[in-house]
């Protein structure tokens, strides 16, 4: 019997630890299935961040290394200027992207540091519970805003790929979104992008994920992908920010 | 062997580094070891190697974290301040087993301080570089030269345990100018096997990490480090004695401050002052047997540090009490001069009588 469709080999053998609904069980598959497909499983190192997807060291078979909170792309920075021709990626939330790790971000994509960051945006400390993150949306309510986002006194979400894309040292700034299936596959065009321009040595590219967090978020799998194209996508538009080849939006 | 050279402190001991296998080096300027980064930015090209300014000490330290955890032999350099900054990552590289080398040029604190020599980072190096429960292996140099050999030595003793090293200087001698010789550069390194640089499909993927979510693993991890650690201290401790065998006070200094004891016991043998010194040459492990031992004859010991007296708890420690321990130490850049030590050796030879 033929096999039509199967777990990609980059991808462990194992139950991930995530919630029932979440969409990084379909980022995490995307991922591999873009290593897979070039032949690089051998040559990829990941960094993963502390979060929600902190144990993705245990989800991918090519080799991983689990960095401090926002540290991933200062870790990823000393990976691969000690081995060039390897292929490394960054897996990184947004309180550890956009918060904590603000500098590590911009500076390594500036310095157009040649890897790929996989960026997953739920406006959501997921891990710790749920609380406001840097990305959270005016009004939202979370654990830290009860009575929800208030920006004169928790300032404004930030937008990452359009502060990224002014930097000269940025290949590729993309959002997209997982909620639907065409979405799903232009996330997996994206992401495909972002390792090949790695290979091509063309620099710092950053694939920004809208995901959700049921969990968090209080609703239904089904209510949260709503949520998401009802709140998040009008504020952070999906597209292309910046793709080198074509220049900035 | 190579020519005698007069270098610079901060230099020797980047151009030791890099003659010591170290090709990865990521830092930020801080005086006074900025000398450091210029010298490696200089020269790091020139053998193919990695300079790289990175945006904090925070993320110079995580650079190292990553190429340390490639399997490279990487480094980064600061002074005081700098090195608070570090202090998460160097806990995560001892949470991560992983070997690499952090200078201290020290300068005076706390907060921003001063920019002239200390030794008020002792605590900071030997007891709590970061959270958790780790140690890491502190060399003090006290001459320029010591400094060229010590990074050698902390390299290889890094990669043999793999744990962090400190090289913990001062700025005196970091801007001081001596003859010295350097190392031919190392031509084989040690394999690392356990290496995140990729699996080339040939091995299980490999995974450092410093998260163990079960109390029983986490403990158990952690209780095999410090068998580690307790082999360290029972083989590795290290200490220069000077004239001890016969000397009723004993003065225990380490760094520049030992040159500075030194010239005061001379002075105090040319009274008839039966003095000595002990210099600790490992700061961790420190160098409690040879401490223990002297207490058998010494009938005082003397602690000298640029710092309010950090190091003198170890000298209690080490000594059991068994006899009294003094303490001298000026601070906030200010340099102990030797006729001030050699007064507090006259009073307590004057007690002693």
């Amino acid at each position: 019997m033929a096999v039509v469709f199967d777990r990609p080999h980059a991808l462990c053998d194992c139950n991930l630890h995530y919630c029932p609904g979440c969409t990084h069980g379909i980022i995490h598959r995307l991922v591999a299935e873009v290593i897979d497909e070039l032949g690089v499983e051998g040559k990829t190192v990941g960094v993963a961040p502390v979060g929600c997807s902190v144990f993705a060291y245990n989800y991918f078979n090519c080799d991983m290394i689990e960095a401090p909170h926002g540290r991933a792309p200062a870790v990823a920075t000393g990976v691969k200027r000690a081995c060039p021709d390897d292929v490394v990626f960054t897996y990184q939330g947004d309180g550890d992207l956009a918060a904590i790790g603000t500098a590590e971000t911009v500076h390594a994509a500036t310095r157009g540091e040649n890897i790929v960051v996989i960026f997953v945006n739920n406006t959501t400390y997921g891990m710790t519970g749920g609380q406001m993150a840097p990305t959270t949306l005016p009004n939202q309510v979370t654990q830290t805003t009860p009575y929800g986002r208030d920006v004169n006194t928790a300032g404004f979400p930030i937008r990452v790929c359009e502060m990224l894309c002014t930097l000269d040292g940025v290949a590729l700034a993309q959002r997209v979104a997982v909620d639907t299936v065409p979405h799903i596959r232009e996330a997996k065009k994206a992401i495909k992008k972002a390792f090949q321009n790695q290979i091509d040595g063309k620099g710092f590219s950053i694939v920004e994920i809208l995901s959700t967090c049921p969990t968090n978020w209080g609703l239904s799998p089904v209510e949260a992908l709503d949520w998401l194209r009802e709140n998040m996508m009008p504020y952070y538009p999906l597209g292309v920010y910046k793709d080198s080849e074509k220049g900035v939006k | 062997m190579s020519e005698r050279v007069l270098m610079k402190g901060n230099e020797a001991l980047a151009a030791a580094a890099i003659n010591a296998g170290c090709h990865h080096f990521f830092g930020y300027p801080i005086t006074p070891q900025t000398e450091v980064a210029a010298y490696m930015s200089k020269m790091m090209p020139k053998v193919g190697g990695v300079y790289l300014q990175a945006e904090s000490e925070v993320a110079a330290i995580n650079m190292v974290l990553g190429a340390a955890a490639a399997g490279k032999r990487a480094m980064t350099s600061s002074s005081s301040p700098g090195i608070s900054l570090k202090s998460e990552g160097v806990s995560y590289i001892a949470g991560s087993d992983l070997p690499c080398v952090i200078i201290n040029v020290q300068r005076g604190g706390p907060g921003l301080g001063g920019i002239q020599p200390s030794q008020a980072d002792y605590w900071q190096a030997t007891k709590a570089l970061g959270h958790g429960d780790y140690q890491l292996l502190v060399f003090a140099p006290s001459t320029v030269q010591e400094m060229v050999d010590m990074v050698t030595l902390a390299f290889d003793k890094a990669d043999e345990y793999r744990m962090p090293a400190m090289i913990l200087a001062d700025g005196m001698l970091g801007q001081m100018m001596e003859p010295v010789t350097l190392p031919e550069p190392v031509k084989e390194l040690p394999k690392k096997e356990w290496a995140a640089c990729g699996h080339e499909n040939k091995r299980p993927h490999n995974i450092v990490n410093s998260l163990y979510i079960e109390p029983d693993e986490l403990e158990r991890l952690v209780d095999e480090r410090y068998e580690r650690y307790a082999h360290i201290q029972e083989t590795e401790q290290r200490a220069e004695c000077i004239m001890t065998e016969d000397a009723d006070i004993v003065v225990v200094a380490f760094g520049a401050t030992a040159r500075i004891a030194m010239s005061a016991v001379r002075a105090a043998r040319q009274e008839g002052i039966k003095a000595g010194v002990i210099r600790p040459i490992t700061l961790w492990p420190f160098p409690n047997d040879i401490l223990k031992e002297t207490a058998k004859t010494a009938k005082a010991f003397l602690t000298v540090e640029m710092s309010k007296g950090q190091m003198v708890d170890d000298v209690k420690l080490a000594v059991e009490c068994a006899k009294p321990v003094h303490f001298f130490g000026r601070t906030g850049g200010v340099i102990p001069q030797p006729n001030e030590v050699l007064e507090q050796i006259r009073k307590i030879a004057g007690g002693i009588k």
